[in-house]
């Protein structure tokens, strides 16, 4: 960042100062910091009976995972009823809640108690629950994305920030925060599994990628919206090797990935290997298909189309496959493109394109899984960060009508506000050509009506006769932004240029 | 640049919306109801709540305008007989008045630090280098004294409305900066109505404003010019006691200003001298008694309500022992104002010498009176070393004097990571390198004792046996800190 020093006037002279100021001990304690903060609000559905919300839902995991055998986990008893939040998550989630719970069962035995517990709430309660996001967070995500950067830095150089500027504008990245922090769920045990994956692929350790990544795909099965570029990557490279070298290598390299997934499936999936009827009905739990193509409003095209057209006349076994073939259709240059060069760069590249096409038009979409597509954007944000910045602003406003209903409004415009201002500083220190003004233009516009449309869903009641006027508005606002961002990185993908020496 | 650190700092103010707040939340609410529901020669003799208005009558009137914006919010927390009401509505309407009324601090602390930066001489290099530091100077000073975690912790969490009236000092002390020193001493005297507090900081306006104001040139000036400024100060007070005084009730509101009646220290023991000397009378009952009697008697000096406290080895203090050795004590610091050139640089040290001089030996002073000393003490940083190593010290003191009264879980994590982070902001920006190694193993030490008090006194089971001796501990630690900070402050001052 030396050449950025000839510059020294009045408006650059202070973010230069800050920037030589803070280091990556300082913005590690801030992220901390804010996280706190966050943590201090409500959580979904606080004292809200019958069903209460995601806080609870973690609550009840920790209180079936201790009370009853492992076998009976995903089956519905009279110890378990699934209706009231049934575990609906891979293994390993439910060997982190029952982790969690033998703690809390130490600490407070009666947040833990079967059938007494349910929407148990105190202030203490809150607190051990908050920290155990905090603690986890700081174990895997926080050194995922520190070792990320370390090695994304080492590699490329025509970054146009720093790596203190790219970690902070990770760590401070408010969609997760008031998801994780606000909320209540532990998105950053999946997350940073993967990005500690991504990184390993960065450094070149296959088998550690395999491993972790399988691990993040056990903690979320949502964590498939980020499988198929992993899959085409490790295809392609497969591929090469045998093109360049010879099939005996292609072949070691093939049966070392496939032995390291499989080896980390068996062995978090043993308790249920033995049966089939135990994997039919966790995988049955994991993939409900019942549930419809995408719940609340979410800033999909379905739900878009859902405003015309009621997808719910079609049933949802046609609906899975029309959103299958939807999704592979527009994954498919990315895919290929990454299968035909195998390189870091596009693979970060096509990490974003699977993850939003996933989201756009696949089945069973939440509006927090745009968080899977947040983060890849993150940790491309050295290459670009003007257009991954602002992409991440819409991803944390389409998220408004969920945080508006866990009284989580002071948070958003904060931690939105606080991270805008964070980005203007950090712009003013990278951004010298005077290229981008159009485009500058453009997106202040497009943040301006994220507030106007923040403030109308504040202020003006919506029509009786449209209740979920504003949510509506907001989904239909972020996806246009989404799809415009869909073309624009499969463009950047497939326009981007290989060196000829490649770095793999 | 900073007018969005302004509104960074305001977003970190709503995210503490929902912390713990202490009594003194109740009180501003009582307040709030008594200046709404009672008439005006009432304010200072309603007896309906043990919270009795203890501030002069401006801040009754800063109440009383409140009030009426309250009323819109929540008419219920204005009823005098809802106490302890704080429904969401009340918490909100009282933090949002501290966090705008905040805007006033902002203000006067770019005042300040754009005067204060156009005093401190360049070193002759080249103009425009001199120039950068300049800009930054005025951006690192107005960094810190908005940004000042002490401040947050007392104003945001704990809840008072220190910013608002730091503000007003700061706008006073950035007039006399300028040389405008009739407006400097009328913002002084408003802040004087607004809390009696500033009394502590009254000597160094007194000496200054005399010997470097009006006995400046010639007699008939100097007799003007102290006729002028008796106008303005008298005005601003009768404008403000008048009505009470016209009334007659003007002993009554003097008794609410000054309740003598409370002990030598607070409940738990602010860091100076006078915590040395409790802590030395505990020693020394230990050494003459059996221990067991000692604890019984201990729990109730630093546990517990407002109340006198015996000592009972060394001689008990009065508060006329207080004043006079205050007064004392301050006597060399003004004498040297008063010999010195007129350089304003001077009667900010002196100012921060007065502030600390009454917390050193002031009758029951609260540990956020370091406050008084800490935020004039901002505006030299970057004067001298000497100026900048007693600020990274006190400072970082005066926050961490301030985390017993934080006490709930949510809020230990706030409260350490915010000091951890102001400190090392204060270390990458190059500020401990002045500190030499006893200050900065002092300084470190701040760690391990708070892992005592806070968790390990948990740990060890020692909160129900010892349940003082994680407060004694802070404030003789500290208190230590404040000492050595007092006489080393001083003796460069004087030999300066």
């Amino acid at each position: 960042m030396h050449l950025y020093y000839y510059t020294m006037t009045y408006k650059y002279l202070i973010p230069l100062y800050l920037n030589k100021v803070l280091n990556e001990k300082l913005v590690f304690m801030i992220a901390v910091l804010f996280r706190w903060f966050v943590s201090l609000h409500d959580y979904s559905g606080k004292s809200k009976p019958p069903m209460f919300g995601d806080y609870e839902a973690q609550r009840h995991w920790m209180e079936v995972t201790i009370s009853l055998p492992t076998t009976h986990w995903y089956f519905n008893s009279s110890n378990n009823d699934l209706l009231y939040w049934g575990l609906d998550y891979p293994p390993l989630t439910a060997y982190h809640s029952y982790i969690n719970g033998l703690i809390f069962n130490n600490v407070l035995p009666e947040s833990v108690q079967l059938h007494t517990s349910r929407g148990f709430e105190s202030k203490f309660h809150q607190l051990l629950m908050r920290y155990s996001v905090l603690i986890v967070d700081l174990l895997i995500f926080f050194p995922a994305v520190f070792w990320f950067f370390r090695q994304f830095f080492k590699i490329k150089n025509n970054n146009q920030i720093s790596q203190t500027m790219a970690i902070g504008i990770m760590l401070l990245y408010p969609g997760l925060i008031l998801i994780d922090h606000g909320h209540f769920q532990y998105n950053c045990v999946s997350l940073g599994l993967f990005v500690a994956s991504v990184a390993n692929i960065f450094a070149n350790k296959t088998i550690l990628t395999c491993i972790l990544f399988s691990m993040a795909l056990n903690y979320k099965q949502m964590e498939l919206y980020h499988a198929l570029p992993f899959f085409f990557y490790y295809i392609g490279s497969v591929y090469e090797t045998y093109i360049k070298y010879s099939f005996f290598a292609a072949l070691r390299k093939l049966i070392i990935l496939v032995l390291s997934v499989l080896l980390t499936f068996l062995i978090l999936w043993a308790p249920y290997i033995s049966d089939s009827k135990q994997i039919f009905q966790v995988v049955h739990r994991i993939f409900p298909l019942e549930r419809g193509v995408f719940e609340d409003k979410v800033s999909n095209i379905w739900c878009q189309i859902n405003i015309i057209y009621k997808l719910r006349n079609i049933n949802n076994q046609t609906m899975a496959t029309i959103c299958l073939l939807t999704t592979l259709i527009s994954v498919l240059p990315s895919c290929l493109d990454l299968f035909k060069n195998p390189s870091k760069i596009k693979f970060l590249l096509s990490l974003i394109n699977c993850s939003l096409s996933f989201f756009l038009f696949s089945f069973q979409v939440h509006e927090k899984s745009i968080l899977l597509v947040a983060i890849p954007v993150l940790m491309y944000s050295p290459q670009s960060p003007f257009i991954c910045t602002w992409f991440v602003f819409i991803t944390t406003f389409s998220m408004l009508p969920l945080l508006i209903k866990d009284n989580l409004l002071i948070p958003f415009i904060s931690m939105s506000l606080i991270y805008f201002i964070v980005y203007s500083n950090i712009e003013k220190v990278f951004s010298k050509q005077k290229e981008t003004f159009k485009l500058n233009l453009l997106r202040n516009l497009s943040l301006f009506g994220c507030v106007i449309l923040t403030i109308c869903s504040i202020v003006l009641k919506p029509p009786q006769k449209y209740p979920y006027l504003w949510p509506l508005i907001i989904s239909s606002y972020s996806c246009v932004h989404f799809i415009a961002f869909l073309i624009y990185f499969n463009f950047e993908q497939l326009m981007l240029q290989i060196p000829k020496k490649k770095l793999y | 640049m900073t007018n969005s650190l302004y509104v960074m700092i305001t977003c970190v103010k709503l995210l503490l919306l929902p912390s713990y707040f202490s009594t003194d939340f109740e009180v501003h609410r009582n307040w709030l109801a008594t200046t709404y529901s009672l008439p005006l020669n009432q304010w200072y003799t309603a007896k309906h709540s043990q919270w009795t208005i203890d501030y002069p009558p401006l801040f009754a009137w800063f109440e009383y305008f409140l009030a009426q914006i309250a009323a819109f919010v929540d008419i219920d927390m204005l009823s005098i007989h809802n106490s302890n009401y704080s429904s969401n509505a009340t918490v909100f309407f009282q933090r949002l008045s501290v966090i705008i009324t905040d805007f006033v601090f902002y203000y006067g602390s770019r005042k300040c630090a754009q005067s204060i930066a156009s005093l401190v001489k360049s070193p002759k290099i080249n103009k425009k280098k001199y120039m950068d530091e300049k800009e930054i100077s005025i951006f690192v000073i107005e960094l810190l004294l908005i940004a000042n975690i002490t401040l947050l912790l007392i104003d945001q969490i704990h809840f008072q409305y220190n910013g608002f009236l730091f503000g007003i000092l700061l706008i006073s002390i950035s007039h006399i900066l300028k040389g405008e020193n009739y407006r400097g001493a009328f913002w002084f005297t408003v802040l004087l109505n607004f809390k009696h507090i500033y009394l502590y900081l009254a000597p160094a306006y007194f000496i200054f404003l005399l010997r470097h104001f009006c006995l400046k040139h010639g007699l008939r000036l100097a007799l003007k010019r102290f006729i002028n400024l008796g106008i303005i100060v008298l005005s601003v007070f009768s404008i403000s006691f008048g009505p009470f005084v016209l009334n007659g009730q003007i002993t009554q509101v003097f008794k609410q200003l000054f309740p003598f009646k409370r002990g030598l220290s607070h409940a738990y023991w602010a860091p100076n001298f006078w915590a040395l000397y409790n802590t030395a009378d505990v020693g020394a009952k230990i050494t003459y008694k059996d221990l067991n009697k000692i604890n019984n008697n201990s729990v109730s000096m630093t546990r517990g309500l407002v109340q006198e406290f015996e000592h009972s080895v060394l001689p008990s203090i009065t508060p006329h022992i207080t004043f006079i050795l205050t007064i004392l004590f301050m006597l060399p610091c003004l004498y040297k104002l008063w010999k010195s050139t007129r350089n304003p640089i001077s009667f900010v040290r002196c100012l921060v010498l007065c502030g600390l001089t009454s917390f050193m030996f002031g009758w029951h002073v609260h540990e956020k009176a370091l406050l008084l000393a800490v935020i004039p003490l901002t505006l030299l940083v970057f004067t001298s070393s000497n100026d900048c190593s007693m600020f990274t010290i006190l400072s970082t003191l005066c926050t961490y004097s301030v985390f017993p009264l934080l006490f709930k879980p949510f809020e230990f994590i706030t409260k350490s990571l915010l000091l951890l982070i102001n400190v090392s902001f204060l270390y990458n920006s190059g500020k401990f390198k002045s500190l030499n190694h006893i200050e900065k193993l002092y300084l470190i030490s701040l760690g391990p004792l708070m892992l005592l008090t806070e968790v390990g006194w948990m740990v060890l089971k020692f909160e129900q046996r010892y349940p003082f001796l994680p407060l004694m501990l802070t404030s003789f630690h500290n208190s230590l800190g404040v000492f050595y900070c007092w006489v080393k402050y001083y003796l460069f001052y004087i030999y300066n």
